[in-house]
């Protein structure tokens, strides 16, 4: 029997259930976080409208460079104000 | 194991002094256990556990036993030692009053890491993953996403274990927060990263100090690698600690075939990759990479450079390693230039054209200059600041040539900035560093990543014992 060690972190990331997904986004805060691309704000303020159309409350949120992580006060307040959270990347 | 009340020995066949002993040994009604035979003696301690266990350097070890507690050891062959632990006056008559014995098999160098780390409470914590017979181990390590698509070394306990004597740091000190997924590094997940990677304990140093450089805030290493840019780590080495440990800084410093360059750069990676969780198609979202992203590290060639070491100049003298952002190499060639402005001219020339010709201030670079070239900057006495300062100069440029459209591109700065004069990059932007074989006046650029605050700015560690 040949034995090696884990490389890894040997993370055991805690499994938590989803929240079930909203029927509807009426009423409820969408937070947008702009990560400071160049022309994010184009996407994101169309994304705002339509958001807007559809009777949901939109936040709006910018960290300060695209490079790094949000800072955590930023991280904290968006899991505050917000009820929603979609997830999406594109470049 | 209780050990027998009385006279316990360890010896081995292959050593003389045992061999002179063995009648000694029966006489007095001895339990014995050898080390590389069986059958010499009733105990077998072929899988050495005993000695290991018992602290055996020297063979013959000859114990008394109380209540199955050691109170009394001689090593090799003594009459008087003997006759002293034994309580029989004559004992050994006939033979020689003294013979020193020979090393024992438990500290033979090639078998103590083994025995360490199977009987040893290695103090190693790292999960152990026992590979099935039928498996190929270098498949497995694959299976299980662990490599960076070359094979690695399989990481045993006995290979971590000697990796981790090339520092004397404690196996369980945290040396980093690795990203994407913040987990706390300990020199022991270094090491085991390190002999995947292929390094020699002595390498293990400068993995560390790499590894502490690249997790540096300023260096953005979560951004690095969650990229769509080229960009990776770059380790420059600097100080006696180069050479010791075999690294080049010459002929082909930035390409393949030295052992040290290419398993240090690769050993940080792997350690993002598997400690951090950073993976291509994950986290790491670059369009193209680059093939420095499975190692790029190499000395400075501080012999003959025109310049202060790299590191000293960044305020680390001596053992030290720079970690730069990176993203592959782009050559420059000058067969003419006799002079250090005409050199400066073809670097300036070459670095505007970094990432795009019309980008100010947007991503830095590393230039390496080879000694060709150095020795015309050194003839003239043109140290790095001296360069820097020309090449600052002649990469201000001016706006109008820079905004959108500008020659049929659409890429540029805004129209508002046509009468600025914007320097390429920004303070601290652009490192010099010396390094390559003796002949070929070329030098090479290696282009770096989003510049400074909104990006990564390069960090110089030093490396520790």
């Amino acid at each position: 029997m040949r034995t090696v060690l884990d490389p890894t972190g040997e993370r055991q990331a805690a499994a938590r259930e989803p929240l079930p997904r909203p029927a509807s986004l009426r009423g409820r805060s969408v937070g947008l976080l702009d990560i400071s691309k160049a022309r994010g704000d184009v996407v994101l303020d169309r994304l705002a409208e339509l958001l807007a159309a559809d009777g949901a409350v939109v936040r709006r949120y910018r960290k300060p460079t695209f490079a790094r992580t949000a800072p955590v006060d930023l991280r904290h307040e968006i899991a505050e104000q917000c009820e929603v959270v979609i997830e999406a990347l594109a470049d | 194991m209780r050990l027998p009340d009385g006279l316990v020995a360890v010896v081995k066949r292959d050593c003389p002094t045992c061999v002179l002993v063995e009648p000694v040994l029966r006489r007095l009604g001895a339990a014995v256990w050898c080390q590389d035979d069986a059958g010499w003696f009733e105990g077998d301690d072929t899988d050495l556990e005993l000695s290991y266990r018992l602290g055996v350097e020297t063979v013959p070890t000859l114990l008394r036993v109380v209540d199955g507690a050691e109170t009394a050891r001689v090593v090799g062959w003594s009459r008087e030692q003997w006759a002293e632990l034994t309580g029989v006056p004559d004992v050994g008559e006939g033979l020689p009053e003294h013979r020193p014995g020979c090393g024992s098999l438990s500290v033979d160098p090639f078998r103590v890491d083994a025995l360490e780390a199977r009987y040893g409470g290695s103090g190693l914590a790292s999960r152990r993953v026992e590979l099935a017979e039928l498996e190929d181990e270098h498949e497995a390590l694959f299976d299980r996403g662990w490599t960076d698509g070359l094979p690695v070394v399989p990481p045993t306990p006995e290979r971590v274990l000697r990796m981790l004597r090339g520092t004397t740091r404690a196996p369980a000190e945290v040396v980093a927060v690795v990203p994407p997924d913040l987990v706390e590094c300990t020199v022991e997940k270094v090491a085991v990263n390190a002999v995947m990677a292929g390094c020699l304990p002595e390498h293990l140093p400068v993995v560390l100090a790499a590894l502490e450089a690249a997790t540096a805030e300023e260096f953005a290493l979560h951004g690095l690698l969650a990229t769509t840019y080229f960009a990776g780590p770059v380790v420059v080495v600097n100080g006696p600690v180069a050479a010791r440990i075999g690294m080049n800084s010459g002929v082909n410093a930035l390409g393949q075939g030295n052992r040290a360059n290419a398993t240090i750069g690769r050993a940080l990676q792997l350690v993002v990759r598997n400690v951090g969780g950073g993976r291509p198609g994950e986290v790491d979202r670059a369009t193209l990479g680059n093939p420095g992203k499975f190692t790029f590290c190499f000395a400075e060639r501080e012999q003959g450079s025109p310049f202060a070491p790299l590191a000293a100049d960044r305020g680390v003298p001596g053992d030290a390693v720079t970690v730069f952002a990176g993203s592959g190499v782009q050559p420059v060639v000058d067969q003419l230039s006799r002079d250090p402005a005409s050199l400066a001219r073809t670097f300036a020339a070459c670095l505007r054209v970094n990432a795009h010709p019309k980008l100010p201030m947007a991503f830095d670079a590393l230039l390496v200059v080879s000694p060709e070239h150095g020795r015309v900057f050194r003839e003239a006495g043109w140290d790095r600041a001296r360069l820097l300062a020309e090449l600052e100069e002649l990469l201000t440029l001016p706006g109008e040539e820079l905004v959108r459209g500008v020659g049929g591109m659409a890429e540029g700065v805004p129209a508002g900035l046509a009468g600025a004069r914007l320097p390429k990059f920004r303070p601290g932007g652009l490192l010099v560093a010396h390094a390559g074989g003796d002949a070929g006046l070329f030098s090479a650029i290696v282009g770096g990543w989003v510049a400074g605050e909104t990006g990564s700015a390069p960090v110089t560690r030093e490396v520790r014992a």
